[in-house]
């Protein structure tokens, strides 16, 4: 079994896989990362996805083009987002609660709106979902063209989100501002920055992020929508985030390295022989998480006001 | 527009937050009702006499209600003490099992026993299935949102593998499904015709104990302290780990003993899909009672009978079920608004 595992990771294919299943990660987990670094934690994530999952395909299905769900996707996150925020930010309501409230409500409304669009379908309708763009020249190289350069132009649009992010968040006065706000909201206010404003926008922006993760779903990974899409990618979005220590360079590494371990998981469930059930390959990134949090939980600098509603005027 | 805290709370306030709050998601309901396409009137008569119209309906209700009772009230103790324990699904599983795993044979006494032993040992289930994340937020302060989220998923997927291997009940054809309790240990039903069983007097005696240890035990003192101020309650002498781990063996005990409850009374075996999302309901029915565990009864109630209705209006006026779920969420979410306006007012200026 392991010799097989080995020639596995030798192959284009699982490279390929790698980065497929990487993606929706990297848009989730960034997007929570925004939120947690402005200082609000943002438990609607796997609503928010699924929700997202849901807008962009229904977006393709009724007749509009991809890239148009997309942003369509990414618009009704913004909304999650502020309402979120209007809770969490604005009236200071226990962010836990505010989160698996959105959840369950998010969840159920992208369950609801579906049946009432779609009252009679038993299986799922399909939609022409992204296809593989082969980068001129570097898709031809051997390997590496099948690894890296042969993707839907979602999957590339992921892993350019990245270094765009980390741009925002450490060279701009505005990821200063949002840094800070989720460091020591006191100080930026003392400078006449609107902690309250920089929140909800960042809480937008994140939340955004998080539902074209969902979006990727329903229009890259795959072509239908299902209820239970997400899987609870969302919550793994959320130990990602802790496990890269609240930084996005670490969580694109965080995402591939979980993404590897479950697209070995899938491969190992072919050749591993009957002793080994299914289900337990299945369990596999959901433990993966939990182990990534116990391993980092000590080192990782938490924002320090994550978790803290800020009103103006109180005293720290 | 600014918030200010109110010096003290009149309490006709903290009576009508959930009325009101229940009010505002029914409105938002309706809009969504209309825009399904069925006529108000006709959906709400629907709704209320599916949910409470004749005897069978009320009995129906109630045996939804038990359930989310328990898991309602493991997660209002939890968050009482600001453990936020959000594995209540997953815990209510390992009831099942536990229950499941004794009392499919393995052990026979007399109902007057075999029905507590099955609570007892549904409720270490269930609090077992905390163990992880408690230890891991104490001794690594690991999150335990996360992980108790993550467990629902890992719990699952365990069950499935019970179900689809070494647990499956050769007399099933074919289906995952565990074999059925034994008869000693089977929950009595009201009647024949219903199927309301013990496990609603399970419920409301645990509400009525967690109630009393919450507000008149060293424990519940100790509990609704750490709540409040971990750092001073941590002065006046209390060990907040000690605190932590009593909080999360009550509410994975009382979510375990949901299972039971299901498996042993509604269902009479365990399957993979037996719960339809009771744990997260509890959440909801918890902050709809404002985390009062007499007002869980009242909540647990309302939230059955929204399910309950929903299926017959939904059955009646073609609209999704799923409408359920939308009103549990809207309601919780107007009840945290409301709960808020009762601490503080809003100023415009």
């Amino acid at each position: 079994m392991l010799e097989q595992l080995a020639e596995l990771v030798i192959t284009a294919g699982f490279w390929a896989a790698t980065i497929r299943i990487a993606a929706p990660l990297i848009f989730a987990t960034l997007g929570e990362l925004i939120c947690e670094r402005a200082g609000v934690l943002n438990l609607g994530i796997e609503g928010i996805m699924t929700f997202g999952a849901m807008a962009g395909w229904m977006w393709v299905f009724q007749g509009g083009d991809l890239w148009g769900g997309v942003i369509f996707a990414a618009f009704i996150g913004a909304i999650w987002g502020l309402i979120h925020a209007g809770f969490t930010v604005h009236l200071g309501l226990s962010q836990h609660v505010t989160g698996i409230g959105l959840t369950l409500f998010a969840t159920a409304l992208s369950a609801f709106i579906f049946r009432v669009l779609l009252p009679d379908s038993t299986t799922p309708p399909k939609i022409e979902p992204f296809q593989n763009i082969n980068i001129p020249g570097l898709s031809d190289l051997p390997f590496f063209g099948e690894a890296l350069f042969s993707h839907t132009p979602m999957t590339y649009l992921a892993f350019v989100i990245v270094p765009v992010v980390i741009y925002v968040l450490y060279k701009t006065p505005l990821g200063l501002a949002m840094r800070m706000a989720g460091e020591n909201p006191v100080a930026i206010e003392a400078q006449g920055i609107n902690v309250l404003s920089i929140r909800t926008g960042a809480v937008m922006a994140g939340s955004a992020l998080m539902s074209v993760g969902g979006a990727y779903l329903t229009m890259s990974a795959f072509d239908a929508f299902y209820f239970g899409m997400s899987q609870g990618r969302g919550w793994i979005a959320v130990a990602l985030v802790i496990f890269a220590s609240w930084k996005p360079g670490r969580a694109l590494f965080g995402a591939l390295l979980f993404a590897g371990f479950d697209a070995m998981q899938v491969r190992a469930q072919q050749f591993s022989t009957a002793d080994i059930p299914y289900q337990f390959f299945l369990m596999l990134p959901y433990v993966l998480s939990i182990l990534a949090m116990i391993v980092m939980a000590r080192w990782a600098r938490v924002p320090k006001a994550l978790l803290t509603p800020f009103r103006r005027g109180d005293r720290v | 527009m600014r918030l200010e805290p109110r010096e003290n709370t009149p309490a006709w306030m903290v009576v009508s937050a959930p009325v009101i709050a229940i009010l505002v998601s029914l409105v938002f309901s309706a809009g969504l009702i209309l825009w399904a396409g069925a006529p108000l009137g006709g959906a709400a008569v629907a709704l209320a006499k599916g949910a409470f119209g004749s005897v069978y309906a009320v009995t129906e209700t109630l045996t939804r209600a038990t359930p989310i009772m328990l898991t309602g009230l493991a997660a209002a103790v939890a968050f009482r003490a600001r453990f936020w324990n959000i594995g209540a699904e997953g815990q209510l599983y390992c009831g099942a099992l536990a229950a499941t795993w004794l009392g499919t044979g393995a052990v026979v006494m007399h109902p007057a026993l075999m029905i507590p032993f099955l609570f007892l040992i549904g409720a270490l289930g269930g609090g077992l299935a905390l163990l992880l994340p408690v230890v891991l937020k104490s001794k690594l302060k690991v999150d335990e949102v996360v992980t108790t989220l993550l467990l629902n998923f890992i719990i699952l997927l365990f069950v499935g593998y019970l179900l689809d291997g070494p647990w499956k009940d050769p007399m099933s054809m074919g289906w995952p499904q565990a074999e059925p309790i034994i008869d000693e240990g089977v929950l009595p039903a009201a009647s024949p015709r219903y199927r309301v069983h013990l496990g609603l007097i399970v419920a409301l005696l645990s509400a009525v104990a967690v109630w009393f240890t919450m507000r008149y035990t060293v424990w519940g003192y100790e509990i609704r302290a750490v709540g409040h101020n971990p750092e001073g309650a941590r002065f006046a002498g209390i060990s907040i780990n000690m605190t932590v781990l009593r909080v999360a063996m009550i509410s994975g005990g009382l979510a375990g003993m949901a299972g039971v409850s299901e498996v042993a009374g509604t269902k009479g075996y365990l399957t993979h899909e037996f719960s339809p999302g009771f744990g997260y309901t509890g959440i909801a029915v918890a902050m709809l009672a404002n985390l009062h565990p007499l007002g869980v009864i009242l909540s647990a109630l309302f939230m059955a009978g929204i399910f309950v209705g929903a299926d017959s209006m939904g059955r009646a006026m073609n609209i999704p079920t799923y409408i359920a779920d939308v009103m549990v969420a809207l309601a919780m979410l107007c009840m945290l608004v409301s709960l808020m306006l009762t601490q503080y007012r809003l100023k415009l200026r």
